[in-house]
């Protein structure tokens, strides 16, 4: 289980990569593999602003169905285009080619309340 | 929560184990489509000994069986296999299950595991016959070894000519040295295949000789969340989904198991309810808009009206599209109607089709 330093974490087990005043948002690899494999990820939400812990979209496993929540404020820029034909890629690179939305923060300083990996790592125990 | 007599070799085999049923159950080993694609295309093996097995001795056997069971049980003869349910007294189904005829005074009944209990207090509640009534779901284990490549896997293993072995029957013998194994044609995948039901002490001998047998195919170990995606492709109902305490075991489309022909409880309700017509039906429907149904979601006519509700719902791994199962209104039942799925304040479009799924 893999669980990048440079990330920040969240309860509902996102993650969120800040680049400049954007970031880059996806979903945890504890995630990923309590999911199991992952066959569509439906996100409607593009071009819309969004508050902390909204949901912005869905991400459906053969067997079940999670929540997608918004790590922090502010509007969605754009989702993965490969995850369209490729959802798997969630399962596969969680933290990389499988990153699910790109996002405009409001307010980056909401980024000081969520975890670290080490934190987030203490809260899954693993 | 009880753990099946496996469950440490499931765990060292990787396995995510989960709660189902009142039983740790493994859901997958490695990867749910992996395991589906296993099943339907060589070979793989479910342990699914948290399912109950009753046997029922005496002259009398057959009678309560047929008190208390919609099928007729009296056309089965030594060896075979029949696919039944229980009727409640207030118009829907305590269980559904399978009826083996080893003798004509020793049957034995494999229930779902969620209803072991009530099942075997049902069944003592109408045995006014004084059949002699044992429990040895906690003694068996059972495996399904299923697929194309099923037959070749435990052919290896035994003297019973395996691929004559029609349908719906078993045969009790050696299998892989063990004495007084059932090997049953029968599944819940419609991928073809056997159940293999052992007593739990030789079962790890079994298992692991299944898998020498079956190496040469890739075969697997393959866990709940495939077998929910087999079953629902070949649109087989699942009790406490699609079928309940309060479900009309017509509505259901269990009427080809519901034999009139002999008295059982609430056959006359039954009877009654047939002639009248059923005001709704539990259907296959396919997404023709984009998107996974999943049960308890609503079930709408265009202009989003209820008229009905999804049972279960995947994506279906072989068609790699959404599918599902529901009750609707009669009206809207027939292969080719229309109806949508609300899924996250959607309508999106499905279609009614004829089941199977996968055919």
């Amino acid at each position: 289980m893999q669980f990048p330093e440079e990330l920040k974490y969240t309860k509902d087990h996102e993650w969120i990569r800040l680049d400049g005043d954007m970031a880059v948002v996806g979903i945890t690899d504890h995630a990923q593999n309590e999911l199991g494999d992952i066959v569509y990820v439906d996100v409607t939400t593009v071009g819309e602003s969004l508050s902390m812990n909204d949901v912005f979209g869905s991400v459906e496993a053969v067997k079940t169905v999670s929540d997608l929540f918004l790590p922090v404020t502010g509007e969605i820029l754009e989702l993965n285009p490969v995850l369209d034909g490729a959802p798997e890629t969630v399962n596969n690179d969680p933290y990389g080619a499988g990153w699910m939305i790109r996002m405009q923060l409001s307010d980056p300083s909401e980024l000081d309340g969520l975890m670290s990996a080490e934190e987030y790592k203490q809260f899954i125990g693993a | 929560m009880k753990t099946i007599p496996l469950h440490d070799l499931h765990v060292q085999l990787g396995a995510k184990m989960v709660p189902f049923a009142g039983f740790v159950m493994p859901v997958r080993y490695t990867s749910d489509l992996d395991e589906h694609h296993a099943v339907r295309n060589s070979v793989g093996v479910f342990d699914v000994s948290h399912m109950g097995e009753f046997v029922l001795r005496g002259p009398q056997a057959l009678d309560l069986i047929q008190k208390v069971s919609a099928n007729d049980a009296s056309v089965l003869y030594d060896g075979k296999v029949q696919y039944s349910y229980l009727p409640n007294a207030d118009g829907g189904v305590v269980d559904d299950l399978l009826v083996y005829r080893h003798h004509a005074d020793e049957y034995m009944l494999v229930v779902n595991a969620s209803n072991i209990e009530k099942d075997w207090d049902w069944i003592m509640s109408h045995n006014t016959e004084g059949v002699e009534m044992e429990n040895i779901s906690d003694q068996m284990c059972l495996f399904a070894v299923q697929g194309p490549k099923a037959i070749a896997t435990l052919q290896k293993l035994t003297e019973i000519d395996v691929a004559a072995m029609e349908y719906y029957t078993f045969q009790t013998g050696s299998l892989g040295g063990i004495e007084g194994v059932i090997l049953s044609a029968t599944g819940y995948t419609g991928a073809g295949g056997f159940e293999v039901y052992v007593e739990k002490e030789k079962a790890q001998v079994i298992w692991e000789a299944i898998f020498e047998a079956g190496a040469e195919f890739g075969i697997k170990p393959i866990g709940l969340g495939a077998r929910d995606t087999l079953r629902l492709e070949k649109g087989f109902c699942l009790y406490g989904n699609d079928i309940s305490d309060t479900t009309s075991p017509l509505e259901a489309g269990l009427g080809w198991v519901t034999k009139f022909t002999k008295p059982f409880i609430n056959s006359d309700a039954l009877k009654v309810q047939k002639e009248q017509g059923i005001a709704r039906k539990l259907v296959g429907f396919e997404m023709i808009d984009r998107g996974i149904p999943r049960s308890h979601y609503e079930l709408c006519d265009a202009g989003g009206n209820v008229i009905g509700e999804v049972t279960s719902g995947t994506q279906s791994p072989t068609l790699q599209k959404g599918i599902g199962m529901g009750y609707v209104q009669k009206e809207y039942s027939q292969p080719g109607a229309e109806l949508f799925v609300k899924v996250r304040e959607r309508l999106l479009k499905a279609q009614v089709i004829k089941l199977p799924f996968v055919k």
